[in-house]
């Protein structure tokens, strides 16, 4: 193929003040763990929530929360994304429409709606896996905790949600890194994440390929050092003998 | 006998294989490719309205760019004796066109695409089809009358553009502290500017014209400010491939001299053009009637 590869182009001047492209994916890193950490708390927080009530004996509870997984997992993100950034700011009272499109940063303002729309997202997902962990579980030991008189919510914080998050580690893991990897729609926003840089990268200096081979090695030492983590959490915190865990 | 027959048969064989070096010139990159497939194919963009585009067939491209792609294939037919060469489209979008014009996918490119440096790395350009400069759409009550006013204000741009570029070093330079966004294509970069997300949207001029009549109220916006530069629309072909290049140059340079461009640029630029039946109402500037008088296939940084 007829291209003309230039590895020293991360090191080359952008002509924008004395930055160089090496400058813009390091500032791209830096919007991309942001979003994704900023997201995975919500996630995290409203997922086991939900999955805590998609169990709990009563069907209004359950019902509500099978209607949002059903909703924020059939919808695709990038839909979703469009919704939070461009319809419901304009759903919102006016003057604090006006201050969301208008005052704020649209760094900002595209930041915000990419964590809302992500954490919501991923919340889906999340609540699905801690749904698993809780069913994955004997039956008889919410019973037999009921029977020592335990009130129903604290068979969830003593007996249940302890093993179910054990268990579901591995698949959080996923959900984990697939947070940093979808992170990538706030470029469609325009909030200059690694994945903006990357194009931006691609289009200034006419180096595609090395552009976003750059962009994949970060992400893929991103991704393997979070499952490396993981990994040694789970470790940590496993009880030995207790079902699958550590499977010892 | 049989020394008469293989001496024969050597020297069939030697005016086989010289025969057509002596009949006409030997073929080399594209042409060669093109002869030997029977087909050319061309690359084209899906909504870069109204150079090249996808009004009402999903397969078949239109445009002014696209016009001038039609006089190149006319032109390859001629040259190559293939009356019935077969056009195959190819869609492009700006990050894919041009790797597929160097990887072969795509043979001609011609949509909205500026020649510059960076990319004469990449590929080789055609002589110029088009000149935009580079200026500010807003809406007619904003107050913005060049780009001093942005200030400390929202604008917005296309990300990947040179308008996006300027912008930047633009702020940096002379500390506007600006909010720059940049959106992903000029339908949202325009979305932005009309949600009140932003004060100005800063692109190419035509552009510009094309996003303002298909606003749902045309005659609020309005066209502003000093170009900050100038740039050049051409057709992107493989690098180091003079023999493709010069067909193409010749074809676009001839219905430069023979006025038919005169038609074209009306059809596209001054009439009603699909799928809406719009009116870009985009004279021919100076810049452009330079360019067609003389034709050049440099970038506007090198004049």
């Amino acid at each position: 193929m007829n291209y003309n590869w230039d590895w020293g182009v991360f090191f080359k001047s952008t002509g924008i003040g004395d930055e160089i492209y090496l400058d813009w994916f390091l500032a791209g890193l830096g919007w991309t763990i942001a979003l994704a950490l900023s997201a995975w708390i919500i996630a995290l927080l409203l997922g086991s929530l939900l999955g805590v009530l998609r169990t709990v004996p009563n069907r209004w509870a359950s019902g509500i929360a099978t209607t949002y997984v059903e909703i924020f997992r059939n919808v695709p993100l990038l839909v979703q994304l469009f919704l939070w950034y461009f319809l419901v700011p304009d759903l919102l009272p006016e003057p604090l429409e006006l201050w969301f499109k208008q005052d704020l940063n649209p760094a900002t303002s595209a930041y915000l709606s990419v964590v809302v729309c992500l954490g919501l997202f991923t919340a889906a997902r999340v609540c699905e896996q801690v749904r698993t962990g809780i069913q994955a579980l004997p039956k008889g030991q919410a019973a037999a905790a009921r029977a020592m008189g335990f009130t129903l919510p604290q068979i969830y914080r003593y007996v249940l949600l302890p093993q179910a998050f054990r268990i579901i580690i591995p698949p959080l893991t996923s959900e984990f890194l697939n947070i940093f990897k979808n992170s990538a729609v706030a470029s469609l926003i325009g909030l200059m994440e690694l994945l903006a840089q990357t194009k931006q990268t691609a289009e200034f200096s006419a180096n595609l390929f090395e552009a976003f081979t750059l962009a994949t090695l970060i992400y893929f030492v991103l991704n393997m050092s979070l499952m490396l983590f993981m990994r040694g959490v789970e470790k940590k915190v496993a009880v030995p003998g207790l079902m699958s865990v550590g499977g010892k | 006998m049989r020394l008469a027959s293989c001496l024969l048969g050597t020297t069939v064989a030697i005016a086989l294989l010289s025969g057509p070096a002596f009949a006409a010139e030997e073929l080399t990159g594209t042409l060669k490719k093109i002869k030997e497939s029977g087909t050319v194919t061309l690359g084209h963009r899906d909504a870069s309205i109204p150079f090249s585009y996808l009004a009402t067939d999903p397969r078949q491209p239109i445009g002014y760019s696209h016009d001038l792609q039609l006089k190149v294939v006319e032109a390859l037919k001629q040259k190559l004796g293939m009356p019935d060469l077969k056009v195959r489209y190819n869609l492009v979008t700006s990050q894919t066109r041009i790797p597929l014009v160097q990887n072969g996918t795509v043979d001609l490119e011609c949509g909205s695409t500026t020649n510059n440096l960076e990319r004469q790395k990449q590929v080789a350009f055609s002589v110029g089809i088009f000149e935009v400069g580079t200026r500010l759409l807003t809406k007619k009550t904003s107050g913005v009358k060049d780009f001093a006013d942005l200030a400390g204000k929202n604008v917005v741009t296309t990300a990947g553009t040179t308008s996006e570029r300027l912008l930047k070093a633009m702020n940096a330079d002379k500390q506007m502290g600006m909010n720059i966004i940049s959106a992903k294509d000029h339908g949202e970069s325009f979305l932005m500017l009309e949600s009140g997300r932003a004060v100005a949207f800063m692109m190419d001029d035509v552009l510009l014209y094309g996003e303002m009549v298909k606003a749902r109220k045309p005659d609020d916006w309005t066209v502003v400010g000093t170009p900050q530069s100038f740039e050049i629309y051409g057709c992107m072909l493989r690098k180091d491939d003079p023999a493709f290049k010069q067909v193409v140059d010749e074809a676009i340079t001839a219905t430069y001299k023979s006025g038919e461009i005169n038609a074209i640029y009306d059809k596209w630029f001054l009439q009603p053009v699909p799928p809406k039946g719009l009116n870009l109402n985009f004279p021919m500037s100076e810049q452009i009637k330079k360019l067609i008088a003389e034709p050049t296939d440099k970038s506007a940084e090198e004049m």
